[in-house]
């Protein structure tokens, strides 16, 4: 079977316009998150961290649109010409696309919007990204709740390996919007503070927008130095609540043991884990559980919902890429929000961010439905 | 292209008032709307699941097509669907709750249906399928991309059977195609053969 490997990247963040600018901030344990006063939003301020819509406007600009594309559109389309321009892959039939979102433009449905209601269809979506580039082929859109991201990069590997594609580009993004506030916050899953994930002090979640991009790709010519090797990934369905998480981490603990085989690997190769963390009491339970089931809970462990808050569509891809700078820096990137260990069972948060040796990570994401994701990714470059 | 080894199993279509297996016509309705056509249906199959009545249009149209094709089902069955409104005719409900400023009419019960793989989630619990489930949004049917990634399901070991296919409701219409492939079978897993399959209303 041919390798497959993460390569180019681009996020667009609160952080700026590129992964570099997420990751300086990441290193240097600053939050994204801020407090929102938007009552066009949510009633209630709330702590999100949004993007600069002035300067993705600017960037997007320089890419001399034709026409008007939503504000997600000129996001994904940021984001991804960057991706694209630095792999330098041509765009042939050997070229595939791949887009994770939950909601994509569902923000048209509101009727302020300019755009027409069409526009929320998915595939619409799809056919504008596909068509501002010109890909020879249809664009896949992925919606699978909260684990799409990573689920992408899995859908794009099992791709690769039928030889329906060369290459791949995956791109992710949902926008922090009243339909999404107001949905989890019906849940009263929403925090009034920046969000705690694992912590005892724990009160929701915070939710967050970004856009980011990767080539996934079976050409070693094609990488960079912080690309990673896809050793295994595999998702598995808890069967169990459609809104609420498993109380024995079923579909967790399956999807990372299903992974485990698939990279040949016993628990103690994982260097860190980059987990889902949402900082809701059930989940972050939930996690626990299941990483204790698969002997993991020695592993060092962070959520990086602290500094993006849940990204949802996107959160995935976003903290894979993310961990592929944190295996390539030798750098565990601090949990940031965590003070005390506030689920039942032990593991290991990564409270300071602090130098080791890696060269495995474990990504991890749950979403409603009950699905559930886990991939293996390892470093290429020593 | 046809995969050495790889089969439909079985297949079933729920469109225009009817229910069918294999071709063959299980059950018809003359309800004109989809919410007393789907009920009837749930009648005539004996399925006694009252979760049944919470669910969205969507995850009830996706869990009759499954009824029909996974009785006693005790195989890792993988779920890979796909349509092309997504959650739209929810994410209407939910749109249409939160229209006044405060967004306070909210409903969790109706939110959680805003995204397209509950149905998956629902069937998951039905069959007690502890199993990969991807959803897939296309402008239509696309079985080249489904074939491909049941193929990889199968041949890597993720899943022994995999039930594949279209599940769209949008504005009232309905329209459900769902196939499961598996080692052995009726027809040869051969994206010909779905096409044919999927045109034949």
């Amino acid at each position: 079977m041919d390798s497959v490997y993460l390569s180019h990247n681009n996020i667009v963040s609160a952080y700026g316009l590129d992964s570099a600018a997420a990751i300086d901030g990441i290193k240097n344990e600053v939050s994204g998150l801020t407090l929102v006063n938007d009552p066009d939003l949510l009633p209630n301020p709330f702590y999100s961290s949004l993007i600069d819509q002035k300067n993705v406007h600017e960037a997007f600009l320089k890419l001399n649109p034709q026409e008007a594309y939503t504000r997600l559109e000129e996001i994904l389309l940021v984001s991804l010409a960057d991706t694209l321009k630095n792999s330098g892959v041509p765009l042939t039939d050997r070229v595939g696309l791949i887009i994770s979102t939950t909601k994509g433009n569902i923000d048209v449905l509101d009727t302020d919007s300019p755009f027409d209601e069409s526009r929320a269809y998915l595939s619409e979506l799809g056919g504008k990204i596909k068509s501002f580039f010109g890909f020879k082929n249809e664009a896949l859109v992925l919606s699978n709740a909260c684990v799409s991201g990573v689920l992408a990069l899995a859908v794009a590997k099992r791709l690769i390996h039928q030889k329906r594609y060369d290459h791949v580009f995956v791109v992710a993004g949902d926008l922090v919007s009243k339909f999404i506030l107001s949905g989890f916050n019906s849940f009263q899953a929403l925090s009034e503070s920046p969000c705690r994930p694992y912590c005892k002090t724990r009160t929701g979640i915070n939710i967050g927008e970004v856009g980011c991009s990767v080539l996934v790709t079976k050409d070693k010519d094609r990488l960079i130095d912080a690309s990673v090797r896809i050793l295994g990934e595999a998702s598995c369905n808890d069967a169990n609540h459609i809104s609420g998480p498993s109380r024995t981490g079923e579909g967790l603990y399956r999807s990372i043991a299903s992974a485990m085989r698939q990279a040949q690997l016993a628990p103690k190769a994982i260097d860190f884990i980059s987990a889902h963390g949402t900082a809701t009491m059930y989940n972050d339970e939930m996690e626990a559980i299941a990483f204790n089931r698969a002997h993991l809970q020695d592993s060092p462990l962070n959520s990086l919902k602290g500094y993006f808050g849940h990204t949802l569509g996107a959160s995935g891809l976003l903290e894979t890429i993310i961990g592929m700078y944190s295996l390539h820096s030798n750098t565990l990137f601090a949990s940031l929000g965590f003070q005390e260990l506030g689920v039942s069972q032990p593991l290991n948060i990564i409270q300071e961010t602090t130098a080791k040796e890696s060269s495995v990570f474990l990504k991890t994401a749950s979403g409603f439905g009950g699905c559930n994701t886990a991939a293996i990714f390892q470093k290429i470059n020593p | 292209m046809n995969m050495p080894g790889h089969y439909i199993k079985s297949y079933c279509r729920i469109a225009n008032g009817e229910i069918s297996r294999n071709g063959k016509v299980l059950f018809s309705d003359a309800s004109e709307e989809f919410p007393a056509f789907i009920k009837a249906a749930y009648k005539y199959f004996e399925t006694d699941y009252s979760k049944f009545f919470k669910m969205d249009n969507l995850s009830k149209l996706a869990f009759m097509g499954a009824e029909v094709l996974l009785k006693d089902q005790e195989k890792n069955t993988a779920l890979v669907l796909s349509n092309k409104a997504s959650s739209l005719d929810t994410d209407r409900k939910h749109q249409a709750a939160i229209s006044d400023r405060s967004g306070a009419f909210a409903s969790p019960a109706v939110f959680v249906y805003t995204l397209p793989n509950i149905c998956m989630g629902e069937i998951s619990i039905r069959h007690k399928l502890y199993s990969e489930n991807s959803f897939f949004i296309f402008a239509e049917f696309n079985p080249h991309l489904l074939s491909d990634y049941a193929n990889d399901l199968l041949e890597t070991g993720k899943a022994d059977e995999v039930l594949c296919g279209w599940v769209e409701y949008d504005k009232g219409k309905y329209d459900a195609f769902l196939y499961v492939i598996a080692k052995k079978g009726l027809l040869p897993h051969d994206t010909g053969e779905l096409t044919k399959l999927y045109r034949t209303k």
